[in-house]
């Protein structure tokens, strides 16, 4: 919380400051999606777990051609792209919780995006590569 | 950063203890946060041992008690006494509650006593609590209504419509909820906090209201509302027995809702 003395020393009606800059317009679509990606994840991780187990000990050869099955490329960048906005999302929401001032928050929250952007097309690439 | 532990002019000290008189045979210990403006020292602890065979049966008259006849320095709010008018909520053994509806018997041993948490304190167990009258204040709780009520009676409600405002109305402002949930503790400037949400959604319930779609728009905003991350520490800890996080999850859902 922020320094209520300091805030007292500003003279700003309670009021005029928690109305503040106003409502954002937004945040349903980010928390909706959050929501969705994790329903998505329930079963795709389940599947992609039970095909990982079900490979122990297959040669990279055979790993790869599993990746190369149509099935299992698409079904994997579906994975991807859910787990990456997942986390993405997630790790927003605890940025979000705990950093201040703002403008370090809004750079944390751009850096987690990047990092997680770039990370779903590096490994979409590689999946992609395989099954091409 | 959000501020995990106290500043040292808030560390609390350990104070005075008050014994109590001899011959008591049924006593307990109530450890109760003490800090005077006034005084530049840092809170401290001061412990008073009461006579419960000569104490009522409730943690507020154990405290009316003390200021009566031990310490009239000791400052609280209260009034009704009866769980209605929402003054004398505080933090007993580690939860906040209203003193006038907890009995004494549910604590095991001392009896820890403290300010609503996170909240600026004015004076003992008294905190500030202007800026969450102002967030009350900013959701506009009153009805609000372009058509004009009917000239011969009041706005009429069917029973199902009057039904959605169960478990809403009953709210007394305790603030019990909003200063128990850590998303307020870290961001109570910008998050409502769950008794102000829950206020607006008594507002967004009532079939008379006809601002639904202003008073959404007015919450939709990644910390107003969506700060809260369905932690339930605010339905665990309301002293009515209300659901505020149930409050929170309508507003969602009707968020959504809209969104088509």
């Amino acid at each position: 919380m922020a320094n209520p003395i300091a805030e007292r020393a500003a003279l700003r009606s309670p009021l005029g400051r928690v109305r503040g800059l106003g409502s954002a317009k937004s945040g349903t679509q980010a928390w909706w999606m959050q929501r969705v990606t994790s329903i998505a994840l329930l079963p795709l991780t389940i599947w992609l777990v039970f095909s990982l187990a079900c490979m122990a000990g297959a040669s990279f050869g055979e790993a790869q051609a599993w990746v190369a099955r149509p099935l299992n490329a698409v079904l994997l960048l579906a994975f991807l792209a859910a787990s990456f906005h997942h986390s993405a999302a997630g790790i927003r929401e605890v940025i979000e919780d705990y950093v201040k001032p703002e403008f370090a928050r809004m750079g944390s929250v751009l850096v987690v995006k990047g990092v997680c952007a770039l990370l779903w097309l590096v490994s979409s690439l590689a999946v992609l590569r395989i099954a091409i | 950063m959000a501020t995990f532990t106290l500043p040292k002019n808030s560390t609390v000290t350990a104070g005075e203890t008050y014994k109590a008189e001899p011959g008591a045979k049924n006593v307990r210990s109530f450890k109760i946060y003490r800090w005077d403006p006034d005084s530049g020292e840092n809170p401290r602890y001061d412990t008073y041992e009461i006579d419960l065979d000569k104490c009522g049966p409730m943690v507020l008259d154990a405290l009316i008690k003390i200021k009566n006849e031990i310490d009239t320095s000791l400052t609280f709010r209260r009034s009704c006494r009866e769980g209605i008018c929402g003054s004398c909520s505080m933090n007993i053994d580690g939860l906040n509650t209203l003193a006038c509806l907890k009995p004494i018997e549910e604590v095991s041993g001392e009896v820890r006593i403290n300010p609503l948490p996170h909240m600026p304190v004015v004076k003992d167990l008294v905190p500030d609590l202007s800026q969450i009258y102002a967030q009350l204040r900013s959701i506009e709780p009153w009805l609000k209504s372009d058509t004009a009520p009917p000239p011969d009676g009041e706005r009429r409600q069917s029973k199902d419509e009057r039904a959605k405002l169960d478990g809403l109305w009953e709210c007394i402002l305790c603030f019990c909820c909003s200063t128990a949930c850590p998303s307020y503790w870290w961001n109570g400037d910008r998050y409502l906090g769950p008794a102000v949400l829950l206020q607006a959604y008594r507002w967004i319930a009532d079939s008379r209201d006809e601002y639904t779609g202003e008073r959404l728009d007015a919450l939709e905003d990644p910390f107003r509302l969506y700060r809260c991350h369905t932690i339930m520490n605010c339905s665990r800890t309301c002293p009515k027995g209300l659901n505020p996080a149930e409050a929170i999850g309508k507003i969602k859902q009707m968020m959504v809702e809209r969104q088509g």
